[in-house]
């Protein structure tokens, strides 16, 4: 399991190669990227904050979660940036290594979809008239 | 006791400091705290979701709060 939050940019090629193991057939990933546009208005930048030892910590516990569900689950990746990024800048990669294929997909998945539920990362969104800290009200 | 509270996100906006501190009776709920804070401070009762961390880990409305724990507001997460 290779966990991480970092402020340098994500090296996806070293990302890929720590999710890889002899025993897979499979390496799955999945990259979030930075968009220009959001709901309608166009993003400059953004800025990540986290809540470093719990981010770790969680993080760790969705990784162990989907290890219970899928025990075919050999390597697990997930680095996530936080400071500032510019549009196309790579935000979080998540890479899982499986026997076969089915696993790798669905691993991948639970993994980015209950980072962004449960991980204390907060995204704040500037524009080119203003900002919004994303999610934060209904 | 005195408790320490880390702010992040929205929640350090609103408050105007990245942490809050409170001398409250030991071993309030965090259902307590929250309704305190939300009364001094009537803009996180507008967020979609607000939480509490309790040594890094979500914890419930019954949770008892001591002064050693580690506190932190969760403001709706955005990673990914």
């Amino acid at each position: 399991m290779h966990i991480d939050l970092t402020d340098q940019p994500i090296d996806i090629t070293n990302a890929l190669q720590l999710a890889e193991d002899d025993g897979a057939g499979a390496v799955n990933s999945f990259i979030g990227t930075v968009r220009n546009q959001s709901t309608g208005r166009r993003v400059v930048r953004l800025d990540y904050e986290a809540y470093d030892s719990m981010a770790l910590h969680q993080l760790r516990k969705v990784a162990e979660q989907a290890q219970e569900k899928w025990p075919m689950l050999r390597q697990v990746v997930v680095i996530h940036r936080k400071g500032t990024l510019y549009i196309g800048d790579v935000a979080v990669i998540v890479a899982v290594s499986t026997p076969h294929r089915a696993e790798s997909f669905a691993a991948c998945q639970y993994i980015i979809d209950t980072l962004k539920q449960v991980v204390p990362i907060w995204k704040k969104e500037f524009y080119e008239d203003g900002t919004t800290w994303v999610a934060a009200h209904p | 006791m005195k408790l320490t509270i880390a702010l992040f996100g929205i929640t350090r906006e609103i408050v105007g400091r990245p942490t809050l501190e409170l001398t409250t009776p030991d071993g309030k709920s965090v259902q307590n705290l929250l309704a305190e804070l939300r009364q001094q401070y009537p803009a996180l009762g507008k967020l979609s979701s607000l939480a509490v961390a309790v040594n890094n880990d979500y914890a419930t409305d019954d949770t008892a709060l001591h002064e050693r724990d580690e506190i932190a507001l969760i403001p709706p997460v955005s990673g990914g």
